[in-house]
């Protein structure tokens, strides 16, 4: 039994998902109706259902970042291209002679899509092809995107009045968020071809020994290039989403660290930052996390300003608990784990049992 | 023996290749200004380029010890807001700036001390660790002071105010602070052993610790060193600004980072140099002093300008290595 427990304590979401319980309870203990979902205006309103929303724009990002994490990589461009998506669809729909009509919409966000699309492409071109680490090639589009941003708005905040793009961040459909059913849609359909084909392996296989996976006959560079034009996109759609919800577009500041949130995501979550095994579920739990805490930031009448300092501490609390050498410096203080089990068989953990 | 022999002029070559080409650049660009804008090469222009950029060249020395160990530190720019926001609440609570500055350094230190110890004792990655000590550095910024605090003090003020004259070049206390931290940073790199362990284990760690070398204190100290230096630039920026302001910084690493990898040292560790962190940082200054300059410019067109600069130095770097495998 206490091996179950061990197994439980063990599972790499049990931290993460602890860590959100903890601060659900805490909001929940500060204001008591925190958890409680009513129907207002025909869809669902509520503290839970602001998570989902307000989840949206960091689980996409934190998707694509999981992926490119998975194969030894990192992005760190999403940012920029989540204020180069922002500037491009309302730039769009700003010049355009009707921006009511859905056709326009429709068009810019394909227009900001696909030029996403190339950004992702361009950072997988740099890391697959030219063979750049990473972090620099990814690196040189978060420099530049937002200067690119900048140039698109033409250094202004461009602000627009079309109602079918306001759908998109703060429309509701079947009750639910419209936000948060693109990108938990978009989640589930990732997750389900990541995992239910050999896809996902294939990433680990890359992330794990990118030689010895080429050996053998996986298209390394493909899939390399791959996970990068991904990235881009998602960040893409999360960057529409950012610029619907506020209406406008903010070159200096859409998406400003979200990077760094959702490579935060990943890392709570309990995806190693050296690739190879990721977990999508762990992501998930990541962003809930993350949102999460900055909701209980202001319930709990902090100023939000101080967000970073509680962001610190639960990264630090989680990744100290799923270090390695913490947890074999504990093992090694606590008796009745593993080693001495052997010597003093069934004392306490029939205790457990009956615990 | 012959080929050893043979080899070592070209690989030493090589080796100054990529600081080489930053010299290059700051050359071409430094012409280009001349014969473009006039009075660009003047004193004043040049004495103002140190001056404006003397914090990111303690921050850009401080990196390239981490980053020479095949790490990397992302929480420089909020440490060096830390360090401003203590110096100027300390001031402004009537602290003596004797006590003041040398406590601001600490705090820089600490941080960088506890950023150290996660990365080598729990193994948490670099990139992770010094994430969390941005973010605890930025909460605790606003933790202190949420808006701008002036800072009044006169022993610190005439500091901050202390100019020396050699003809028409000026050279503030903040620009000798830097030139005092780049040439110790340099004497660290290339003439003890805590300079050639750092080397030894951007090369291979593991390397590094079959020799017998001191891998635990080494990989600790370059962050205690990061974060010292991120302390004295906040120390700097106070002095620059007279002020101490949370939001000072913001992306400040981003420059650092640039700045280390301009000037030819690789991210992956091992290679680099500390003067040409310095020329990476005298590039950047410049691209901004081009851009003022040139007037018609908007500002957003510095930062395009850096990426494009990065992405030549870093394919440049990326064919220079492929050709010595």
């Amino acid at each position: 039994m206490s091996a179950r427990v061990g197994t439980v304590v063990k599972h790499h979401l049990f931290w993460p998902l602890a860590a959100l319980v903890a601060l659900l309870v805490a909001c929940t203990i500060k204001r008591p109706a925190f958890l409680r979902v009513s129907v207002l205006d025909d869809h669902l309103f509520g503290a839970p259902i602001d998570i989902l929303r307000n989840s949206a724009p960091l689980l996409l990002v934190a998707l694509g970042m999981t992926l490119v994490i998975a194969t030894r990589g990192i992005d760190l461009s999403v940012g920029a291209v989540v204020a180069i998506a922002g500037a491009v669809a309302l730039t769009f729909i700003a010049s355009s002679p009707d921006p009511d009509s859905l056709g326009t919409v429709v068009g810019a966000i394909f227009v900001a899509l696909g030029l996403c699309l190339v950004l992702g492409v361009w950072n997988g071109f740099l890391v697959s092809v030219l063979g750049i680490q990473p972090i620099i090639a990814t690196l040189i589009l978060m420099t530049a995107g937002r200067g690119i941003a900048m140039l698109i708005t033409g250094g202004m905040i461009t602000t627009v009045n079309s109602p079918p793009f306001k759908t998109l961040g703060s429309g509701f459909w079947l009750g639910l968020p419209v936000a948060a059913l693109v990108a938990y849609g978009v989640f589930v359909v990732v997750a389900v071809v990541v995992r239910r084909t050999a896809l996902g392996m294939l990433l680990e296989a890359v992330g794990i020994n990118p030689a010895a996976s080429r050996l053998s006959g996986v298209r390394a560079r493909t899939l390399v290039w791959t996970v990068y034009a991904a990235s881009g996109l998602f960040a893409g759609l999360a960057g529409l989403i950012f610029a619907s919800n506020t209406m406008a577009a903010d070159a200096n500041n859409a998406g400003l660290f979200i990077e760094l949130d959702a490579i935060l995501a990943v890392v709570i979550g309990g995806t190693a930052l050296s690739g190879g095994k990721f977990n999508l579920s762990g992501t998930l739990a990541g962003v809930l996390v993350i949102t999460t805490l900055s909701l209980t930031v202001t319930v709990l009448g902090v100023s939000p300003l101080v967000t970073p300092l509680f962001k610190a501490l639960v990264v630090i609390a989680v990744t100290l608990l799923q270090s390695p050498a913490l947890r074999a410096r504990l093992r090694r203080r606590r008796p009745g784990s593993p080693a001495p089990r052997v010597e003093q068989p069934a004392e306490n953990p029939a205790q457990e049992v009956h615990a | 023996m012959d080929v050893a022999i043979a080899q070592r002029p070209v690989r030493l070559d090589r080796r100054y290749l990529p600081v080489v080409g930053t010299l290059v650049v700051l050359g071409l660009m430094l012409t280009v200004g001349g014969t473009r804008y006039d009075n660009f090469l003047s004193p004043a222009v040049l004495s103002n380029l140190l001056i404006n950029n003397a914090h990111l060249l303690v921050l850009a020395v401080g990196m390239t010890f981490v980053i020479l160990t095949g790490g990397i530190d992302l929480s420089v720019g909020a440490v060096l807001a830390l360090s401003s926001v203590v110096t100027a609440s300390l001031l402004q609570a009537g602290w003596p700036a004797a006590v003041v500055l040398p406590l601001a350094v600490l705090v820089g230190s600490v941080i960088g001390l506890a950023m150290g110890v996660m990365v080598h004792v729990f193994g948490v990655q670099p990139f992770v660790a010094t994430l969390a000590g941005m973010f605890f550095a930025r909460g605790l910024c606003f933790l202190i002071a949420p808006e701008s605090i002036p800072i009044r003090d006169e022993a610190f003020v005439s500091l901050a105010s202390l100019s020396l004259y050699s003809g028409p070049w000026r050279v503030t206390a903040g620009v000798l602070v830097a030139l005092v931290v780049v040439a110790l940073a340099w004497w660290v790199l290339h003439l003890t052993q805590l300079g050639r362990t750092v080397y030894a284990i951007g090369g291979s760690e593991q390397s590094a610790l079959l020799m017998g070398l001191h891998v635990a204190r080494t990989k600790v100290l370059v962050y205690v060193i990061s974060g010292t230096c991120a302390g004295i630039a906040g120390l700097q920026f106070a002095m620059f600004s007279r002020s101490g302001y949370a939001l000072t910084g913001v992306a400040m690493e981003l420059d650092a980072i640039a700045a280390v990898v301009i000037g030819g040292t690789l991210l992956t560790g091992g290679t680099g140099f500390v003067l040409g962190s310095a020329l990476g940082v005298l590039v950047l200054g410049l691209i901004q002093t081009i851009i003022t300059f040139e007037g018609t410019l908007s500002s957003w067109w510095t930062k395009i300008v850096i990426g494009v600069l990065l992405l030549v130095f870093v394919v440049l770097q990326r064919a220079l290595s492929l050709r010595k495998t």
